[in-house]
């Protein structure tokens, strides 16, 4: 068999097809960018997770140390259960609060991980005691609302902006 | 017999011959694949109809895939200036192509320009006797003929798209960045942040394989079962690219419903 120029023409092609998945792959995807390569599981509970969804980031100090792999509910607690798989490079104290917060105004919302100051470190199905919950807007328009017309003094007889379930 | 009931047989006619007409592919697609066996024990075959269908649409693929991002890149920024979300101009191309136009759009024109092409050759072969004339040689025409221009079909689908969905971003990013002036880094890091490869670039190559897989077989099965005429082959030609433009779009809902439950 010998070699001809329309081999030539369909080595070009699927060169070229090739070179397009691996730019999709790595310049218009993530591939490139932060890969989970060992992980350990926590879990923290949270009155109310607002518009968390599972793979949201979790981030310490800006940077993504992990992400959101499982939301349950807890008939418990009535709270939510949110399971985080964490990079097995960072190793955070077991007093670590987690909070959910949303990037920019009306972005996506993520775990923000603050780091305690104890000794011990968090281990693999460990819980995360201190926790923060979502914000959200309309509890917080409300009580601002309720504190302007009782005079301006901020009091809080509306619940407390994290306990009551969004809309 | 009355008027009705000469309308009710001659729908009945229809679905009957339609149902035997599906069974009639059915059985063409499972012999074409039993037989591929000569396609990979002689793969310049498949490299010839790869040249045909893949090499000579890569022109109207690449052409189309960078008026399409353009058109992305303008209308999107449109929209997105008046929330204030210029930057996140290229999630919204590379999202809307690397799930949907690239696979889907790739495919309507693979559609139009290979497929026909095959129907139309398989249709003259048939209309001149060739096939028949290969039977008599003891060579199977499906083994030599139809099998070696499904693979090349299925085989260039896939990278056709990849090639479309890359052009697109490339007009996106021309019009978006170049022309407009879109920050260039937040236009590549918005994206790369919102396309993820498994759920996104995977799962366009998935459809697009698919796609490819159909619209090669209704091609083929449309020149094999042509009735060999010239006015067969040009009805058959015209319901290969009608079939496998509604089956694209068809399979288009049903992968994606799939794929993108939104979770």
């Amino acid at each position: 068999m010998d070699r001809t120029a329309l081999d030539l023409w369909v080595g070009v092609f699927v060169a070229a097809g090739l070179a397009a998945l691996l730019v999709l792959a790595f310049k218009v995807g993530n591939m490139s960018g932060f890969k989970m390569s060992d992980a350990y599981t926590v879990t923290a509970e949270f009155d109310n997770i607002g518009g968390l969804k599972p793979r949201a980031a979790v981030k310490s100090a800006g940077v993504v140390v992990g992400r959101v792999s499982q939301i349950a509910f807890d008939d418990k607690t009535y709270e939510a259960t949110v399971t985080l798989s964490l990079d097995k490079r960072y190793a955070f104290p077991k007093d670590t609060i987690a909070a959910i917060l949303t990037s920019g105004l009306l972005g996506e919302q993520y775990i923000g991980l603050d780091a305690g100051g104890s000794e011990k470190k968090l281990a693999s199905g460990d819980r995360i005691q201190i926790t923060q919950s979502a914000v959200v807007l309309e509890n917080l328009i409300s009580q601002f609302l309720y504190s302007k017309a009782g005079g301006g003094s901020v009091r809080s007889p509306t619940p407390s902006a994290t306990g009551t379930p969004e809309k | 017999m009355t008027g009705i009931g000469v309308f009710f047989s001659a729908i009945g006619r229809r679905v009957i011959d339609s149902i035997w007409r599906l069974g009639y592919a059915t059985r063409f697609m499972a012999l074409t694949l039993l037989r591929s066996g000569t396609s990979l024990t002689r793969f310049s075959l498949v490299i010839r109809e790869i040249y045909s269908s893949g090499v000579l649409s890569l022109i109207i693929i690449v052409v189309s895939g960078l008026f399409v991002g353009m058109v992305l890149g303008l209308q999107g920024y449109e929209t997105l200036k008046t929330y204030g979300a210029e930057q996140s101009l290229g999630v919204l191309v590379a999202l809307s192509l690397v799930r949907e136009l690239g696979p889907v759009v790739a495919a309507l024109l693979f559609a139009s320009r290979a497929g026909s092409a095959i129907t139309a050759e398989i249709g003259l072969m048939k209309t001149t006797e060739q096939l028949k004339a290969l039977e008599m040689m003891a060579i199977d025409p499906i083994a030599r003929i139809v099998a070696p221009r499904f693979w090349g079909g299925v085989i260039s689908m896939p990278l056709l798209a990849a090639i479309f969905s890359v052009m697109g971003i490339f007009g996106g990013y021309v019009v978006g960045v170049v022309l407009i002036g879109v920050d260039d880094g937040s236009f590549w890091s918005q994206m790369q942040a919102a396309v993820d490869v498994r759920h996104d670039v995977i799962n366009g190559v998935i459809k697009s394989g698919v796609f490819g897989f159909a619209v090669t077989a209704i091609a083929l099965f449309e020149g094999y079962d042509a009735t060999p005429t010239a006015e067969g082959v040009s009805r058959a030609t015209t319901r290969t690219v009608v079939t496998s433009s509604l089956a694209i779009l068809a399979l288009d809902f049903i992968l994606t419903a799939f794929m993108f439950k939104g979770v």
